[in-house]
């Protein structure tokens, strides 16, 4: 039911609504009409004076009209509420694309990055990791590896030696010895490490990193040996390929064997990094030499085993694809950003 | 060794092609290292050998045949050395006074040569095909032989020798002139063959200039002996002379050879040069000579070693082949070893042997089946690969530098005293161990200063060497530098250089993982690479953690660096000893937080005040954190404001407000009487 002067005043109210375009001009509406002296509210408040027989209609009225202004109002306020919203996230936009700030992390060395990995493959059989003096002495290097002063073999190792007569060790084998030595069979440990032999050319660096590996315990075989060095290697390049034991010679194991792979670069096809052969030379090992187990007091008659020596310069070329063994240490950042 | 194809193959008649012959030497461990065509018409090849050091049997063109002739299941053709029977009875006498050293040595003098002909063409090219130079036809028939059988001659001419040939050591102050014209000081343990008089050869090793064949050579006398290996090796190494000939006598020659060697130089060179040869003279001491070796071979050690069931048949079959002659025993055999094997001494050398011919890639595959070792689980050190991690995160590359570096680099860290060098190293710039990392890491800091990289942290794990009371120590050390800005170049944050405190921070992150940071004690210091006063000893607990600071201008300067550098080097030892983590009950009342700011003298340290309230309120005190620290502007000259944050809370009730203040009160007017700080309102 309508009513003149309440109906202008709604209608003066809705104008004034749509004209509201914040929410500031959106409460000011509701207190000019609906506040506490809003003319609606007055109209309200002017009810005593009308006859008492019309009072209910009128009251009615104005009662409607408030409530149609509320709704409108709440509408409204919903409505400008979204704006602002929209507004202020339209401000906050960002550029995704822009990088993330702060520090950068830098990365490890890709011979600890081999390294590591070798480590955790030997460990997670029960492998030990064992360590020795890069200072070493002759016995540990040599004699106690059944490499005697007059040895030819020692014409292998280009070893570099300080004045006291100890020496910058050749290979990791010496920790084979002292480990032996202090410890109780069985063994199984993989020895990393620096190692140094008087060499500098395009492929050899006077100084560059072997583990060496040894496994000892009643009726180890060459077989056995066979079996973790193809399932390392096979491991390690994550490939599936041929493997070579070809006999050798060390004085410290027999029967001794270098191994080779099927070329990871031509998969065995021949290329310049075979030479042409198909084959890449990786690792040395053998049965640990009666002798040597003898020297360590180890019983050579009970105990048997196997050990190898690999050069992680070498896997990591071989893996990564480097080219120049000379690139290991000159720690050019550009190198090492990439690993 | 290099090898003819041809050559090889007029001893051994196989139809086997030349790639699969050298196919089967590699995989007898006579490893092919090079093989080239060398000759189109007809078709030649040259193979270059490895051939590892026990198996001097191979050193020779026979050796070589006969390993061919085992791996193919058939016969080679031995050189021809047909016994001549002399026609003279000219002879010199010998006298061999060091048989310990020369258990064997045979001798024949040839008469009536004549020098002045010429090496017929097919052996000059099988000398230089092995890199041997043509001489004379005398020299060269001697090298001929060597390279065909393994035996090293030696010829003098006999007009230059006075009275007898003696075998003996060196007389003290001899010297002898050495073929290639070189004057040689001699030592009492070398060999020597003399005449009456004089040193004429270095035996084994080297001929004289003096006693040599010329093509004025009429007579000329022979020598084939067997020297001991280890003699000539040592001579050959103190004298660092490597020949042919003692290339091959340090690797054990075949002690029954001597004759046969000779009859065939004997044979060749009447051939080339006529004349007529007088009766092989011969010394010989059974009791210096290798002896016949038998080894016991038992049938159950070769099966555990190589780890498969051989039968009897192939094993005896395959060791015949190989020149050895079986007697067979309860357990196995009792194998008698050839003479021209002499690295064959003990059981696991046959296991070897039998592996190595009956083929590597025939033997099994398996895994290896293994005793538990059970180990502790300790979680009182922590890793290296952890410390390293953290760095990486941290934004340092790690870095690896040679253990080596110049003497006069080191010299600008530490006393030259306390470092040890090599005698014999490949340059002056690594000749002397590292006592400390940062040398090598500053290195690689001006190696890439130069390739436009001025924003770096490098660290390295590795050993020092230091002699430390005459002892030499191998500490393991991580060191770091940092330079350049502290942020990569980017977006929306300002520059600044990297400074002290961001690498005590990484410090302090390494040192968090052992649990302990609240041990660490930086302390400043003097240390002759560093900055003074911007330099800090590290502890940790009463140990030393190592030092940290500023690079010295000095040194930034000498090295041509950019400026500033900061360096860390830590003792890995005292870094990785780390805490089990011992619970605290958790307070659930709330902790209060108070801010106090003070200004005091600018000696006055951080750590000083934080102690000091740590003592006064350790019962209620939670954590005391400097957050910031001021100097300059409304600050007098020398003096500091530092401001500190306290956060108390108690373990069992609520804290009321003048509790609290009464605490910060006691706090203020501890510093105040302690350190004369006046309070900033």
């Amino acid at each position: 039911m309508q009513h003149p002067e309440v109906a202008a005043i709604l209608s003066n109210a809705k104008e004034a609504l749509a004209l509201a375009k914040d929410l500031n001009a959106l409460d000011s509406v509701r207190v000019e009409y609906l506040g506490k002296n809003g003319r609606l509210t007055e109209l309200l408040k002017s009810l005593g004076k009308l006859p008492p027989e019309s009072r209910p209609e009128f009251g009615q009225a104005v009662n409607l009209a408030k409530q149609e202004l509320t709704t409108l109002l709440q509408v409204q306020k919903q409505l400008l509420e979204n704006k602002s919203l929209e507004a202020t996230l339209a401000k906050e936009q960002l550029d995704v694309t822009l990088p993330g700030r702060g520090l950068d992390s830098g990365s490890l060395h890709p011979l600890t990055r081999t390294l590591m990995r070798i480590e955790e493959w030997f460990l997670k059989l029960g492998f030990k990791i064992a360590e020795g003096p890069e200072v070493e002495d002759d016995y540990y290097n040599f004699e106690a590896l059944n490499i005697p002063e007059y040895h030819p073999a020692r014409a292998m190792h280009d070893t570099f030696y300080f004045p006291d007569g100890k020496l910058l060790r050749t290979h990791t084998s010496p920790v084979q010895i002292r480990y032996m030595k202090s410890m109780k069979p069985p063994f199984r440990i993989i020895a990393p490490g620096r190692v140094y032999r008087k060499d500098l050319d395009i492929s050899h660096t006077p100084m560059f990193h072997q583990v060496e590996g040894l496994m000892v315990d009643e009726g180890i075989n060459f077989a056995h040996l066979k079996g973790i060095i193809d399932q390392f290697l096979r491991a390690f390049f994550e490939k599936n390929f041929e493997t070579r034991f070809r006999p050798s010679y060390f004085p410290f194991t027999e029967p001794s064997a270098e191994v080779d792979i099927q070329c990871v670069n031509c998969e065995g096809k021949g290329c310049r990094t075979c030479s042409q052969s198909g084959w890449l030379e990786v690792l040395g090992c053998g049965m640990v030499h009666p002798k040597v187990l003898d020297n360590c007091g180890v019983d050579s008659e009970k105990y048997t085993g196997f050990a190898f020596g690999m050069g992680v310069e070498r896997l990591t070329m071989l893996r990564y694809g480097i080219n120049d063994i000379r690139l290991f240490f000159e720690n050019d950042l550009r190198f090492l950003r990439q690993f | 060794m290099k090898v003819s194809e041809h050559w090889l193959r007029t001893y051994i008649d196989t139809p086997v092609s030349i790639t699969e012959l050298a196919d089967q030497l590699t995989n007898a461990g006579l490893e092919i290292d090079n093989l080239e065509c060398i000759e189109t018409d007809p078709k030649d090849f040259l193979l270059t050998l490895k051939i590892p050091p026990n198996r001097g049997d191979c050193l020779s063109m026979e050796g070589i045949a006969r390993e061919l002739a085992v791996l193919n299941q058939m016969h080679y053709q031995a050189p021809q050395t047909l016994g001549l029977i002399p026609k003279g009875n000219h002879q010199f006498p010998v006298r061999v006074e060091a048989p310990e050293a020369c258990p064997r040595y045979v001798g024949r003098v040839i008469k009536d040569i004549d020098g002045s002909l010429v090496t017929p063409l097919w052996m000059q090219k099988r000398l230089q095909q092995a890199d041997i130079r043509i001489i004379s036809p005398v020299v060269d028939v001697t090298n001929y032989v060597m390279l065909e059988l393994g035996q090293p001659l030696h010829a003098f001419d006999l007009k230059k020798l006075d009275t007898e040939i003696v075998v003996r050591f060196a007389k003290p102050g001899e010297t002898i002139i050495l073929l290639e014209g070189q004057e040689i000081k001699l030592e009492p343990d070398m060999l020597v063959i003399a005449d009456k008089n004089k040193p004429l050869a270095i035996a084994g090793i080297m001929g004289g200039l003096d006693s040599s064949v010329t093509p004025a050579t009429k007579t000329v006398f022979l020598e084939s002996a067997f020297f001991n290996p280890i003699n000539i090796r040592l001579t050959a190494r103190h004298l660092g002379l490597r020949t042919e000939s003692s290339y091959r006598f340090e690797r054990t020659i075949d002690r029954e050879l001597q004759s046969r060697a000779l009859e065939r130089a004997t044979q060749l060179l009447l051939e080339i040069v006529g004349g007529t040869a007088g009766p092989i003279v011969e010394f010989y001491d059974d009791t210096h000579l290798p002896k016949n070796i038998t080894v016991s071979l038992r049938r159950s050690k070769v099966q555990a070693i190589l780890g498969v069931e051989l039968n009897d048949k192939d094993i005896v079959e395959l060791l015949s082949r190989l020149g050895m002659t079986l007697h067979l025993t309860d357990f196995g055999w009792e194998v008698v070893i050839p003479s021209f094997r002499a690295d064959l001494l003990q059981e696991i050398d046959l296991i070897e042997e039998i592996a190595r011919v009956f083929g590597y890639h025939r033997l099994p595959s398996e895994n290896p089946v293994s005793h538990f070792v059970y180990d502790t689980l300790s979680e009182n050190q922590i890793s290296l690969d952890h410390c390293k991690k953290t760095l990486i995160d941290r934004g340092y590359f790690e870095a690896i530098t040679y253990s080596f570096i110049d003497p006069k680099l080191l010299e600008l860290f530490d006393s030259l005293s306390a470092s040890i060098s090599l005698m014999n190293p490949i340059s002056s710039e690594l000749q002397t161990m590292r006592t400390s990392l940062w040398p090598g890491l500053l290195q690689a800091v001006l190696y890439n200063q130069g390739r436009q990289q001025t924003r770096m942290r490098l660290f390295e794990a590795g050993l020092g060497f230091k002699n430390e009371d005459q002892k030499l120590e191998q500490k393991m050390l991580i060191a770091g530098v940092a330079t350049g800005d502290l942020y990569p170049l980017q977006w929306g944050a300002t520059a600044r250089g990297v400074d002290f405190f961001d690498v005590k921070a990484d410090i302090e992150a390494l040192v968090k993982l052992s649990g302990r940071l609240e041990y660490l004690n930086c302390e400043a210091s003097h240390h002759p690479a560093l900055q003074p006063g911007q330099a800090a000893t590290l502890l940790l607990g009463n140990k030393t953690l190592g030092v940290m600071g500023a690079l010295h201008p000095k040194i930034i300067k000498a090295l041509d660096l950019q400026e500033p550098v900061f360096v860390f080097e830590l003792e890995l030892a005292t870094l990785q000893q780390s805490e089990i983590p011992k619970f605290q009950m958790l307070s659930k009342y709330p902790a209060v937080r108070r801010d106090i700011a003070v200004i005091v003298g600018q000696e006055v340290l951080a750590n000083q005040l934080k102690s000091a309230i740590v003592e006064c309120v350790w019962d209620l005190l939670q954590d005391v954190v400097v957050f910031d620290v001021y100097q300059g502007k409304g600050i007098e000259l020398g003096k500091k404001s530092i401001a500190l944050s306290l956060i108390l809370q108690h373990p069992s009730r609520t804290l009321v407000e003048d509790e609290v203040n009464e605490v910060v009160e006691e706090v203020v007017a501890l510093l105040v009487n302690r350190f004369q700080a006046v309070l900033r309102e």
